[in-house]
């Protein structure tokens, strides 16, 4: 777990930025992945999402979810609108997402793709076991196909180290996480990839692992 | 230099149907592909690999997919009748709704026409509970946008025909005007408005449509 300043409820003050998070969401985790690329100072409050604060509750009355940010007052919700937020309103480099409409495109249509088909992958490998892990690992393999050839080979085949040039971008924070996670699964649950056939995946969750605001926020896996 | 635009869509997609409203309000020229998605089309599959779905918008020959992402992509191209406010408070609201709208409300609403019983009486609590927020959002303003139709009006637009349909079909009430006066309102003020009032898909076509989506799925949870 990271230090952070931690501040008791009531005492936010309008012209701070407050994220309201959880240790162990890979949600949270995006938004302070892109506070700290861009240099944002914050406090943080550890939510407890059995016992859902005052504050949460009135700050994201919608979903009475993590992460919130809370900025001048105002609160906003759900991760992937967060971080367009950050890049709009602390528009100064580094750029999360790039400054060409096409190229946005490219880079917003995966986040769906990555909440929809690698997190269930993810899920599936962990809980199973046996015949049914392989089943699993299967699926995962044919949903890495896809992200490999349509996203790293065709979508971002120029940009290099990261999905987003040299510093890290909006989809690097949004799907590196989980793409880290199956390189951690190759060495502790199952053989889940293979090193010639997803050369593409392995060079940039090796370039992801190497930066070390990555290492910082997703200490576990220097372990 | 023309500009080639190119959308690809089938008769019926409400998410298709988000992008036709948006380059028309805009003003831009544009060519209708119409899909069969029992039989795709071999410029589909390589335009949207991924998903293999319509809306696909082309421009100059290179393909956007996902609905939301391609309403962006036209207001970040187009800058004339922009669809998003410009402060990014305001724009980071928007999102949060159309968000909302997708994940939430088409989805219970969709549950409240699709199921039977006790499923589809959840479904209606739902589906209360879930307008309740976009009532409270339109206090005060004619549109989600404001005076003028918005990204977010364009995102929820669709219910704006198909909860009547749902209903007609279904023989239930969906939204009271007495419990729901603002979003009834928008309803009617959109369903209405020049452009949309335009382009609906035939409401005949879309009842057989849906009365037999709705059969094969009687049919379905029936015989297992």
């Amino acid at each position: 777990m990271q230090d952070r300043p931690q501040i008791e409820e009531g005492m936010e003050k309008e012209s701070e930025v407050v994220l309201f998070g959880k240790w162990s969401s890979g949600y949270c985790t995006r938004i302070e992945l892109a506070l700290k690329l861009k240099g944002i100072p914050y406090e943080y409050v550890e939510e407890d999402l059995s016992t859902k604060s005052h504050s949460l509750i009135h700050r994201n009355p919608v979903h009475k979810k993590v992460p919130v940010l809370l900025h001048n007052g105002k609160a906003i919700a759900e991760s992937l609108v967060i971080l367009e937020y950050i890049d709009e309103h602390w528009n100064h480099a580094p750029k999360l997402l790039p400054d060409d409409p096409y190229e946005r495109a490219k880079v917003r249509f995966w986040p769906n793709f990555c909440d929809q088909k690698f997190q269930p992958c993810a899920h599936n490998i962990m809980i199973t076991k046996g015949e049914e892990q392989e089943k699993a690992i299967e699926n995962f393999w044919q949903v890495l196909k896809v992200f490999e050839e349509e996203g790293l080979e065709r979508d971002f085949r120029t940009k290099s180290p990261f999905l987003n040039g040299d510093t890290l971008g909006y989809l690097d924070i949004v799907v590196g996480s989980i793409a880290c996670n199956f390189e951690a699964f190759n060495e502790a649950v199952a053989e889940v990839l293979n090193l010639q056939q997803n050369h593409a995946f392995y060079s940039w969750v090796t370039a992801l692992k190497d930066c070390s605001l990555m290492k910082e926020m997703l200490g576990y896996l220097t372990q | 230099m023309g500009e080639e635009v190119k959308l690809f869509r089938t008769w019926s997609s409400p998410f298709a149907l988000r992008i036709v409203w948006a380059l028309k309000i805009k003003g831009i020229e544009y060519e209708t592909v119409f899909e069969d998605l029992s039989n795709k089309s071999p410029l589909l599959l390589q335009y949207n690999p991924v998903h293999k779905k319509v809306p696909i918008l082309v421009h100059n020959g290179r393909p956007i997919a996902e609905s939301l992402v391609i309403l962006e992509y036209i207001d970040e191209t187009w800058k004339q009748g922009p669809l998003l406010p410009k402060d990014p408070y305001e724009r980071a609201m928007a999102r949060f709704w159309a968000k909302f709208g997708d994940d939430k409300v088409l989805t219970s609403i969709w549950s409240v026409f699709i199921k039977q019983g006790k499923e589809q009486e959840e479904a209606l609590v739902a589906t209360m509970e879930n307008l309740k927020f976009l009532e409270e959002e339109m206090k005060g303003k004619k549109f989600f946008g404001g005076e003028r139709i918005g990204y977010v009006d364009l995102a929820l637009g669709c219910l704006a025909n198909l909860i009547s349909i749902f209903e007609e079909i279904v023989g239930l009430k969906i939204v009271d005007e007495e419990k729901l006066p603002l979003f009834y309102s928008w309803m009617q003020n959109f369903a209405e408005a020049p452009i949309i009032r335009d382009n609906w898909p035939p409401r005949d076509k879309m009842i057989v449509k849906f009365q037999a989506l709705l059969d094969a799925a009687i049919a379905s949870s029936s015989s297992s």
